[in-house]
């Protein structure tokens, strides 16, 4: 192995450029919301917090928060409900078309996302439900799931089995030693899926684009405002917000992913 | 005490059903949906192929079509290569794993319109890569060729998708034994010769795995090629929405989409094929 250390050393160097590469476009929004001009480009004209200020004044934009405030909570609930029972079936039990269920509910993550949203577009419709917050709540219930079975997996797979044992033993019904001992001993996980989830939710935008009608959530309101340059400083302030907020949201969530398992990633 | 397979079964049922109601359903709906025509405002409910005549013989859908699974394809090739050194270091070259683990998926978990947006601003003529080469005195006109090209969406995507290249290589190149490599230098190969015929034939899986991740959903992909892409960059999924939005023909752009999803579905296997030959073939 040693050779190996001393072969190719501009490896460190390499990884280090494609860090920069993976973070400056994700740091920009930040640096040139605080600027004083509307134009993004260097040199940067001044520090001011007035685009930030002006976004409280927006009530659509107030709205759209709220809408994918409700959307990502209750998909996150919902994914993660699912997620937490069939995790479960996948380490404990062993079934028939096991196999085939665990690679099905992994689907959402390789459809192509215009397939999976014109698709459901004409579904909902078809049966009757208008684009609305409960077609995307739906849709971004079917997107999370694969996110909720793989964090609750790695929860279950740390799960020591013969403390539900014991609790059976010990007299608990099947539904009290959930309750009393796996819930509890996995809740660490269920904390990281719903935060997970929820930023899946949160941040999806092309169903969300399909499905939520005259009910936008955020990054469809903020799709319709890319376009209008005089809004630009807003839409980088909020970009900034929202970029703020998700990484603080996975931070929480892998701190608690951390907690259900003592294995690195 | 009911069996274990019951049990398995109830439990892993809701979602299980859940994902296959939503894939299987949507789609018949949308394969009964392309039989269909749209006449003006309503839906005509005869069955017909016309709308599949006029999509594989239209040249625009054609050319949209070769180019999205171009772009795609060199989306796939740039994104892995770029990454196959990183899942290298971090496999091989560095104590702090998690630490680079981490530093890989952050930015990735940040809104993905706006990485893209992010793109658009720094590629444009005004924009912060040409003020800085600018204000740097390093040109004297901005460059245009950076924005609305096939270029600028194959760097935004390539971006966009690096930690689904980077974590399945990396883990292909745990798995590897050490021993191997060992044993691959004490039979005298030198390092770039027990790279090629020990390690990378090893990482074929996790590159088929990341190749695959990455090259079907950018085929479809609709932000990057509408913000970034241009009249020159746009691909099948940008007239997909026009059928659904603009131009309000459900039953043609139901075809669209199934026309996308089986090519997709031809290359992703025709790929698989060609990969694991080539792996078995190298060792």
């Amino acid at each position: 192995m040693t050779r190996f250390r001393r072969y190719l050393p501009g490896l460190p160097a390499y990884a280090f450029a494609y860090l920069v590469f993976l973070y400056t476009p994700v740091l920009l929004l930040p640096v040139f919301s605080f600027n004083d001009g509307t134009i993004v480009a260097f040199p940067l004209k001044g520090l001011t917090l007035k685009w930030y200020a002006q976004l409280g004044a927006q009530e659509t934009l107030i709205r759209a928060l709220f809408n994918s405030l409700i959307v990502g909570g209750i998909a996150a609930l919902a994914s993660t409900s699912l997620g937490l029972f069939a995790a479960r079936a996948y380490v404990r039990y062993r079934f028939p078309a096991k196999e085939m269920s665990e690679g099905l509910v992994m689907l959402p993550l390789v459809i192509p996302g215009i397939i999976v949203a014109s698709s459901m577009l004409i579904m909902f419709v078809s049966i009757g439900l208008k684009p609305s917050l409960t077609a995307v709540i739906l849709g971004h219930t079917f997107l999370a799931l694969p996110f909720a079975v793989s964090i609750m997996k790695s929860a279950f797979d740390e799960f020591d089995q013969s403390l539900e044992e014991a609790a059976y033993d010990l007299g608990e019904t099947i539904i009290g030693t959930f309750r009393r001992v796996t819930l509890p001993i996995v809740s660490p996980g269920i904390i990281a899926s719903l935060l997970v989830t929820f930023t899946v939710s949160f941040d999806e935008f092309v169903l969300a684009f399909f499905l939520s009608g005259n009910q936008p959530t955020l990054p469809v309101y903020i799709w319709s405002q890319i376009r209008f340059p005089a809004k630009l400083p807003n839409t980088l302030a909020l970009g900034s917000i929202l970029l703020l907020a998700s990484i603080l949201l996975l931070v929480v969530a892998e701190y608690f992913r951390r907690r259900t398992s003592k294995t690195s990633i | 005490m009911r069996s274990e397979a019951s049990k398995g079964l109830a439990l892993s049922a809701p979602a299980s059903l859940y994902v296959g109601a939503l894939v299987s359903i949507p789609l018949g709906i949308l394969v009964v949906y392309s039989f269909w025509t749209q006449t003006y405002v309503s839906i005509d409910k005869t069955f017909t192929a016309v709308n599949y005549r006029e999509a594989l013989t239209d040249p625009l859908v054609r050319h949209l079509l070769v180019r999205s699974i171009f772009i795609a394809g060199m989306v796939t090739i740039a994104t892995v290569a770029l990454a196959y050194p990183i899942a290298y270091f971090i496999a091989f070259r560095t104590q702090k794993k998690t630490l680079w683990l981490l530093l890989i998926t952050i930015p990735f978990w940040s809104s993905y319109l706006l990485r893209v947006f992010s793109w658009k601003l720094i590629l444009g003529f005004n924009g912060v890569l040409n003020s800085a080469l600018l204000s740097l005195n390093l040109i004297d006109q901005p460059l245009t060729f950076l924005l609305y090209n096939e270029l600028a969406v194959v760097l935004t995507l390539a971006h966009a998708w690096a930690p689904f290249a980077i974590l399945p290589i990396y883990v292909s190149l745990q798995k590897i034994d050490p021993s191997l490599l060992e044993a691959a230098t004490d039979l005298g190969l030198s390092p770039a010769e027990s790279f090629f015929r020990v390690t990378l034939p090893m990482t074929v899986p996790g590159i088929v795995a990341a190749s695959l991740i990455i090259f079907i959903p950018t085929v479809g992909d609709y932000v990057t090629p509408a913000l970034v892409g241009g009249s020159e960059g746009k691909m099948i999924a940008n007239l997909i929405q026009v059928q659904f939005g603009a131009a309000n023909n459900w039953p043609l752009g139901a075809t669209l989409s199934l026309i996308a999803m089986v090519t997709v579905g031809l290359v992703a296997i025709l790929f698989v094929v060609l990969a694991t030959t080539a792996g078995r073939r190298i060792r």
